[in-house]
């Protein structure tokens, strides 16, 4: 029930880009077609449950205070937690770099349709985002992993969102100076305010 | 000294990264509920994006084309974790506020794209101008944004009450609506919409 409610959340009531504006600079540029986004919403889904697991691993058994008295009872007192920009960051690059070479291996229909979205997701705010927010709401693995997996999701479901309205809007009459970026950030605060009806919503304990 | 003026005053307002290179919107916003904290942000993204810049600048041309990206994140991601450890022993409240927020300078798309279009192909000194000018010209949005936001949602600028208590007794209230998400876009898509008419800029 808990794991329902985190995915519940992350999805719908607090969207990664609508309540938290990350992954925002990919929303906006990649969303003027609908397959484009399609592929890139898919690619994010894809990473972001891969990389929310890394790094709770990463960070329960390197990062946090205490976490090295695994290898020896004396380094217990050693706190490396200010090391966990770089390294999520490093982690980050270097899984999307590992799924980009084993879907180029294994699938090429899948690499044909993912893979120039791969690169663009390391510095996508969102992945990095996902990562830190985990840590500071101190998720367990399994609740990180639907919590990766709702945030892409959520993510997907915006920018699939957004393009079907561009894609609508692209006849419409809009003032000179709102064309383009104005008019999809209006959009955006539309679609957020949208979002916001599900706020009220509790699942469970 | 014509030609380094440009370098920052280009950014700030006929080339400002947020409003025409659309550039850098992502991790920001969330910070802007209340005008302290942008303030704090921008101060944090003008550090970041200055020093980096030259950073990148100095190095250019030992970098591999092929890792560059990666050098150019673990530059910011060094940076960052400065800004970060500096608020925590000296800021500490503001370091709570900021909560994620100040890790995700590393993947704000404006140090990526001047360390990427603008570091990896000049000297220094221009890189630290150009840095210091995007940075500039990010924080004054993020200022603006924050100010609306907190005048319009709580009455307040800084923590200071500035509406009258008579402008609330004779029916006016406070609009929750800005202090939540849908209140950022909504700014920013008017500050867009303003400065792209005065500017004359259009997109293609």
């Amino acid at each position: 029930m808990d794991l329902v409610n985190i995915a519940v959340r992350s999805i719908f009531i607090e969207n990664i880009l609508l309540a938290y504006f990350l992954g925002m600079c990919s929303f906006l540029a990649l969303s003027k077609k609908i397959p484009t986004s399609f592929g890139l919403g898919i690619a994010v889904i894809f990473v972001l449950t891969i990389t929310a697991p890394a790094n709770w691993l990463i960070n329960e058994y390197f990062l946090k205070k205490g976490a090295l008295a695994w290898i020896d009872p004396s380094l217990a007192a050693i706190d490396l937690s200010f090391l966990a920009f770089i390294t999520f960051i490093a982690v980050i690059a270097a899984i999307v770099q590992v799924v980009e070479m084993a879907v180029e291996k294994l699938s090429t229909a899948l690499y044909n349709a993912l893979g120039i979205y791969l690169p663009l997701i390391t510095v996508n705010c969102a992945i990095l985002g996902v990562s830190l927010f985990m840590v500071e709401r101190k998720y367990t693995l399994s609740e990180a992993t639907v919590f990766g997996f709702g945030s892409g999701a959520g993510w997907f479901l915006a920018i699939i969102s957004l393009a079907a309205i561009r894609h609508k809007l692209r006849y419409s009459n809009i003032p000179e100076g709102m064309r383009g970026l104005g008019i999809t950030m209006l959009v955006t605060g539309l679609m957020a305010m949208a979002f916001m009806i599900f706020s009220g919503i509790t699942l469970g304990k | 000294m014509e030609f380094s003026k440009k370098w920052i005053l280009s950014p700030i307002s006929e080339n400002n990264p947020i409003t025409i290179q659309v550039l850098g919107i992502c991790s920001s916003l969330a910070v802007t509920a209340q005008l302290k904290p942008s303030l704090v942000m921008g101060a944090a993204v003008i550090f970041v994006v200055a020093l980096s810049n030259v950073a990148v600048s100095l190095i250019r041309n030992y970098i591999p084309g092929r890792v560059r990206i990666i050098i150019e994140m673990t530059v910011a991601a060094t940076l960052v974790i400065v800004v970060d450890q500096f608020l925590k022993a000296y800021s500490y409240q503001m370091s709570k506020q900021l909560s994620v927020f100040v890790g995700l300078i590393i993947t704000n798309c404006i140090v990526l794209g001047r360390l990427e279009a603008f570091a990896m192909a000049n000297r220094p000194v221009p890189s630290f101008l150009d840095g210091i000018g995007n940075g500039v010209g990010y924080a004054i949005i993020l200022a603006i944004v924050g100010f609306f936001r907190e005048l319009l949602g709580a009455g307040s600028l800084l923590g200071h009450r500035i509406l009258p208590q008579w402008l609330y007794n004779s029916g006016y209230s406070d609009n929750g609506l800005m202090v939540l998400a849908p209140g950022a876009f909504i700014i920013l898509s008017m500050i867009i919409w303003i400065q792209r008419t005065i500017t004359g800029y259009r997109e293609t």
